[in-house]
């Protein structure tokens, strides 16, 4: 078998980047990853992401792929062992649905309201909550997200939610608590504790002083 | 076999609901067109998505489905004949890719340069052609995104042709620069004038009126 070449270029506090690495590892696919600083990307990685120029790449035999979960059906599609999407269609577009859901309005949207000025905090913190509101429903009605097999949607609201709880730490709001979702906590704490996403997830102290330095100068 | 039921709750004004529509009809599927009257939304649409509350919405035996792009590659993975996706999975991660940047880059652009006024419109003007021109290099050279014919892609941004034009009409813009960008705009006119997709297009006149209505709104009234 040809020899396959993976590389994975990635920012070490970026969620999406650990949504990659843990399809990557549940995959059992070797890789190399490739630490980029933001402030000064590197001539590859410009290269590879000439659009976005953004962080995750994954690079397979020389092909790159952009957009964490474009990467993530990539990764699916090409090894075909352990499948993070599941094989039903009906469930396989209900976890694609979730997936966007959840980085979009979960992580983007809690993100925006941290990052806030005053005047717009308040509506959009509403809006964090409100979509919250709609994970909390989904989760009560249902008992699940997608699919009722582990997969992408898991891995991605297991990191997500993680970044969301340092994200509002340092921020010093609380959008997302236990007391007013207290199905979604449930359901995040049970999510199958796979050493494979909770050794993904880098040390709380250091994630914290990143965001704080990212969200300090306001 | 048990005989598919197939609905789509949709608006005659929109472009979403419109490539579900397409991605029916490239397949020949049976289905029912229900019409939201919005902003009136009715129970049914409230009780099939619950969550983002908006059309299209999909209901196959029952099961609603939301998002178009997900409920086409839904069409496509149900109903294999003619298949939409590309079978190769980079080829299927650079339409997915190229949708996502017309989404996220194409259309709020657009929608910018539509509805800001001064400055900020010039600068959404600028991006969105930038925006278009990039989205020209995924042709690759060939006649359509799927190739000699037409797939995922073709109709994941196909709208934009429509929609585009109406907003440089309506709010004196240029974003699809026949001379900056001659292939994309070649391929626009192509695919428009494609048999099934012609058939499916709201009448334009009516889009024109709507949609300048729309934008009077959005921008507070009078002018």
């Amino acid at each position: 078998m040809a020899h396959e070449e993976v590389k994975l270029f990635g920012m070490w506090s970026s969620p999406f980047v650990r949504i990659v690495e843990v399809a990557l590892k549940i995959k059992g696919v070797q890789y190399e990853y490739i630490e980029e600083d933001l402030q000064n990307k590197s001539s590859q990685l410009l290269k590879y992401n000439p659009i976005h120029k953004k962080v995750p790449v994954l690079l397979h035999n020389g092909k790159p792929i952009a957009e964490s979960l474009v990467i993530v059906e990539y990764i699916d599609e090409t090894w075909k062992d352990n499948p993070i999407l599941p094989q039903d269609s009906f469930e396989r577009a209900q976890a694609r649905f979730w997936a966007k859901f959840i980085v979009v309005k979960w992580l983007l949207s809690l993100w925006k309201a941290c990052r806030c000025v005053e005047n717009e905090r308040e509506k959009a913190m509403e809006e964090a909550s409100e979509n919250l509101k709609i994970l909390e429903n989904e989760l009560k009605d249902k008992g699940f997200l997608g699919g009722e097999t582990i997969g992408l949607v898991e891995i991605a609201a297991k990191i997500i939610a993680y970044w969301v709880g340092v994200i509002q730490e340092v921020a010093g709001v609380e959008i997302m608590s236990r007391q007013k979702f207290p199905v979604l906590f449930k359901w995040i704490d049970e999510l199958f504790s796979c050493n494979v996403v909770n050794e993904s997830l880098p040390p709380k102290d250091k994630l914290a002083a990143r965001f704080r330095s990212l969200l300090g100068s306001r | 076999m048990a005989e598919d039921k197939v609905q789509l709750l949709g608006y005659w004004g929109s472009p979403f609901a419109l490539r579900v529509k397409w991605a029916l009809k490239l397949k020949g599927i049976q289905y029912e067109y229900l019409e939201e009257d919005l902003p009136n939304k009715s129970p049914m649409l409230l009780e099939l998505n619950p969550v983002l509350k908006k059309v299209p919405v999909l209901v196959h035996n029952g099961k609603p489905l939301a998002e178009s792009l997900v409920i086409i590659e839904y069409i496509d993975e149900t109903w294999t004949h003619n298949p939409l996706m590309p079978k190769d999975p980079y080829d299927r991660a650079k339409a997915r890719f190229w949708a996502k940047f017309a989404d996220e880059k194409c259309v709020p652009a657009t929608m910018s340069s539509f509805t800001k006024s001064g400055e900020e419109k010039e600068k959404a003007e600028k991006e969105a052609r930038e925006n278009f021109k990039t989205l020209e290099s995924a042709l690759e050279g060939k006649p359509f995104f799927g190739g000699e014919g037409i797939g995922f892609l073709d109709i994941a941004i196909g709208w934009l042709g429509i929609w585009a034009r109406l907003v440089e009409e309506i709010a004196e813009v240029t974003l699809i620069a026949d001379d900056y960008m001659p292939v994309l705009s070649k391929w626009f006119k192509d695919f428009l004038e494609l048999p099934t997709i012609k058939e499916a297009l709201p009448p334009r006149d009516k889009l024109l009126v709507h949609n300048k209505g729309f934008r009077e709104m959005l921008m507070g009234g009078s002018t």
